[in-house]
């Protein structure tokens, strides 16, 4: 049940949006979030959006990784 | 895409990992089934060098819901309200049957996918009362907050049993004998809580802590993060799973459930007491707290099965293959204890993925 797993907004109606999970839609409510769009990609648990995904920072990480395994 | 699953760089953490560790022991918890189950599930403990153990703590919600408390939810369940609650919780047994043997003796017990389809439930059945078993930690809790805040009808209410995470690793850090050298925090909890609740482990146990994702390479990762800080002696909280994790958390979520709960002490199955370790629903939510609005008299609670190793297993002083009714007398199919049911559970997970 701890399970949290993201998904792409494809739409918003007041705290309610339409999620894709890689072809499977369902809705979340999306309150406990600033600023959602459509497009982002959130992490839904038990029905709630409670993170958006950075996408950007997913790829800063891993070249910041292996950088650091690099040079130990 | 970025790819947190790649072998190579797996294998490269690791390499790193063998490089640090050479010649010392370091034996590190983690608390949340998730990690287990990445653990498991990818093999991790067998690519990591033996001087390098990485054990479960209580991070599987399902298996630490007190007895008692299962037994007050069969217990309405068999008195003719509707309980719902999450799948992994329905075969969880209780001190003497589970949600599911009531089920099949005619229960109405509706597995559903998260409290907001409790409510729809309750909506649509204006004659019945719904009780929402709330199971879970603060990943979770918010979303039962969210709920009772939302003004839900009055044939709903919810028996709530949410668990707080940084009080369980501080029971961890006082498990006497059983030493650990650092901890994985849970990255889902952390979502919502932050980082900044840790801060207390480097600075006054000086655990370090890192805040790991749920891939095979942001578990390797976490522990090479740990093995740097203990060479450096340079205790801190560092965020491995950035990508989803901020100091301060998720301040709405945080909000709605301090208003909804309040924060007492309570049992965890197998453990017992902890201090400020669970949230109950505020006096002013009352007509929602399904202790309040029934007289709920549920007799003499049996917590495990007296063969039943979970409290044992569920502080990382045994491991499932060690319980002598392990894949014998214990399947997922005839459970003998919480830790065989939920996908999170330590047993569960090592009987489907991996013996080691
Ligand atoms: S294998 Fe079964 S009986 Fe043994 S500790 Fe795990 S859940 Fe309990």
């Amino acid at each position: 049940m701890c399970v949290a797993v993201p998904a792409e907004v494809l739409e918003i109606e007041g705290s309610i949006a339409t999620i894709d999970y890689g072809g499977v839609k369902r809705k979340a409510n999306i309150d406990f979030l600033e600023d959602v769009k459509v497009g982002d990609y959130v992490v839904v648990h038990v029905g709630f959006a409670i993170q958006k995904l950075d996408r950007e920072d997913a790829q800063e990480t891993l070249a910041l990784w292996k950088k650091i395994l690099d040079e130990e | 895409m970025a790819d947190f699953k790649d072998r190579l760089l797996a294998e490269k953490i690791v390499e790193n990992i063998k490089k640090l560790a050479s010649g010392k022991k370091f034996r590190f918890c983690h608390i949340c089934g998730t990690h287990e189950y990445s653990i498991t599930r990818h093999g991790l403990r067998s690519m990591l060098p033996e001087n390098v153990e990485v054990v479960a703590g209580p991070g599987c919600p399902v298996c630490i819901t007190p007895a008692a408390e299962l037994d007050k939810a069969i217990k309405l369940a068999n008195e003719g309200v509707i309980l719902a609650t999450f799948g992994d919780v329905v075969r969880v047994p209780g001190s003497s049957s589970s949600l599911a043997e009531a089920r099949a003796n005619g229960a109405l017990v509706k597995i559903v996918y998260g409290p907001a389809d409790a409510v729809d439930l309750a909506k649509n059945h204006p004659d019945k009362d719904v009780v929402f078993f709330a199971t879970g930690f603060e990943t979770t809790a918010p979303t039962t907050a969210s709920v009772i805040l939302s003004e839900p009808p009055k044939n709903f209410s919810s028996l709530v049993v949410h668990r707080t995470i940084p009080p369980a690793m501080e029971f961890m850090v006082g498990v006497g004998e059983h030493r650990f050298d650092g901890f994985i925090a849970p990255g889902h909890v952390s979502t919502i809580i932050g980082t900044k609740p840790y801060e207390l482990f480097p600075r006054t146990y000086q655990m370090p802590t890192v805040v790991a994702g749920f891939e095979p390479t942001d578990v390797l990762m976490s522990i090479l993060m740990l093995i740097k800080q203990i060479r450096d002696k340079d205790y801190k909280v560092e965020n491995e799973y950035t990508r989803l994790v901020t100091e301060e958390g998720n301040p709405k979520a945080l909000a709605a459930m301090d208003r909804a709960f309040e924060t007492v002490g309570d049992n965890w199955r197998g453990i017992g007491r902890i201090p400020d370790s669970a949230l109950h629903i505020r006096e002013e939510y009352s007509d929602y707290d399904a202790n309040k609005k029934y007289d709920i008299d549920i007799g003499k609670v049996q917590e495990l099965d007296p063969k039943c190793s979970c409290h044992l297993v569920i502080v990382g002083k045994l491991y499932p293959k060690d319980c002598t009714m392990f894949a014998k007398a214990c399947t997922p199919q005839r459970p003998r204890g919480p830790c065989m049911v939920s996908n999170e559970g330590t047993c569960s997970i090592a009987y489907r993925y991996g013996r080691d």
